[in-house]
């Protein structure tokens, strides 16, 4: 068994018109017992940016404070949010500082940068940066979730149309895959509003 | 003490405080990731005016496409362009890191940097790293002293060539280039010659694959041309889209309005004393 199919997840997400969402599934298990249905996977950094955190759940939790850290002091000194790009900089940094006894995660970054231009990125486990301008996957479920993306995404959505396909997507794609499931979570960022849902999946 | 310094901005450098557990992980039967890798086809060639690199534009995750478009050719220096095989972390990483290198040389020295010293500083990277820094580099540029492609390994060590392939496609792109490479191309010759390079490593090698990108480097002046071919389109795209029958069932909403920002009037009532 790979480290990463240790805790299982399912992270996806998606572009849309001046607007993105991110979403991952909710199980936490230890190889093939379920211990939570409730883990979190997506973390706020500030208002319009989130990071998603595959992988080892105890790399993903580690990592996420050593961020929250930097993203402080960053805001600190320069008394203003961190852009998205700025902040894949960061993480991608940190991850390479370890690139010979590496943290287990892939991480999903997802922000509105300036005028509100959607970013999304993933990383590999050493922080090579992947910018996509459609959609991004990571987690044990990442082979189903490219299909699923590929077939599903359409350019420009509006949100709510973008919340239907991502939300499909990460359904469909979890169904096939014993590691992740037990509902989903959805992050929709708009410049006006965030939307937080939480989805009804097969409980298997 | 030492756990709070370890969380603030490091000094440079790998760190290497999670190879015990990592190691411990291994034993217990936990087999590692796999990276994301360039699977690759980079070519680079000299003609009459000066440099041409080119490079396909897949990633791959073990078998699976992980980016259709990347970027393979790094900037290092106005006058120097370098393509990365391996491992994308490590390309990535050193170019970066090099390319900086140049930066604070150039003020240093207040001129053009030279191809021969991003090759210095490349190799003596990759050397001290014993090969685990998986990068292999096809480094190209123009600088004072004329054209100049080289190749450098993962290991560190480096060639100078007229015309030069690496990566999995290497094989694919160099049959193409020993055919039809001669001295003296003119720049269209060359683009052609270097853009048939990378197809054929598109087409005939597996881990290449989606677009070219081309980098043409002169005297004085280069030309970016970033998917400069898409010899693999999307071939059906439904118009229709996905329409879907069921909606997901949504169990709980919550939403956080944004902040807006606040309005100024301009000449706007004065407040009443």
């Amino acid at each position: 068994m790979s480290i990463f199919e240790y805790n299982g997840s399912a992270l996806v997400a998606m572009v849309g018109k001046n607007c993105f969402a991110i979403a991952s599934d909710r199980r936490l298990g230890v190889q093939l017992q379920t211990i939570a249905t409730d883990f979190q996977k997506i973390y706020r950094i500030h208002n319009k940016l989130f990071i998603g955190l595959a992988g080892l759940a105890t790399d993903a939790q580690t990592l996420y404070q050593r961020l929250v850290f930097r993203n402080k002091l960053y805001h600190l000194r320069e008394e203003r949010d961190m852009k998205p790009e700025t902040f894949a900089s960061l993480v991608s940094a940190v991850l390479y500082e370890k690139r010979f006894g590496p943290y287990f995660c892939q991480p999903v970054i997802a922000g509105l940068g300036d005028d509100d231009k959607p970013f999304i990125c993933t990383m590999d486990s050493i922080g090579a940066k992947e910018l996509a301008k459609d959609f991004v996957v990571a987690g044990t479920a990442s082979e189903s979730l490219y299909g699923a993306c590929e077939s599903m995404f359409k350019p420009d959505m509006e949100a709510e149309e973008l919340f239907e396909t991502i939300s499909q997507a990460l359904i469909s794609a979890v169904d096939r895959d014993c590691l992740s499931g037990w509902g989903g979570h959805v992050y929709l960022v708009t410049p006006t509003e965030v939307t937080e849902r939480i989805l009804k999946g097969r409980m298997d | 003490m030492s756990r709070f310094e370890e969380s603030a901005p490091a000094r440079g450098g790998f760190s290497y405080d999670l190879c015990k557990r990592n190691e411990m992980l291994m034993q217990k039967g936990l087999k590692p990731s796999s990276y994301l890798k360039t699977g690759t086809t980079i070519v680079g060639l000299v003609f009459q005016d000066g440099v041409i690199l080119g490079a396909d534009t897949r990633a791959t995750e073990g078998p699976i496409v992980a980016d259709k478009n990347c970027e393979k050719i790094h900037y290092m220096a106005p006058n120097i362009y370098c393509c990365g095989a391996g491992t994308a972390a490590d390309t990535e990483a050193v170019t970066d890191m090099v390319s900086s290198q140049l930066k604070l040389h150039r003020f240093h020295t207040g001129r053009e940097s030279r191809v021969v010293t991003a090759l210095t500083l490349l190799k003596s990277h990759l050397f001290s790293y014993q090969g685990h820094v998986s990068a292999a580099l096809v480094l190209g540029g123009v600088d004072v002293t004329g054209p100049h492609l080289h190749t450098i390994y993962p290991h560190g060590s480096t060639d100078t060539l007229p015309f030069a392939t690496m990566g999995s496609g290497s094989l694919a792109a160099m049959a193409i280039f020993e055919s039809k490479y001669r001295e003296g191309l003119t720049r269209d010759e060359g683009v052609k010659l270097v853009a048939e390079a990378i197809c054929s490593g598109i087409f005939n090698d597996l881990g290449s694959g989606s677009n070219v990108d081309v980098c043409v480097i002169t005297k004085g002046k280069r030309e970016y041309l970033r998917n400069y071919m898409l010899p693999n389109p999307r071939t059906y795209v439904s118009e229709k889209g996905y329409s879907f029958s069921k909606k997901t069932e949504v169990l709980l909403t919550k939403i956080t309005p944004l902040r807006e920002l606040v309005e100024v009037i301009e000449g706007g009532d004065a407040m009443e004393e």
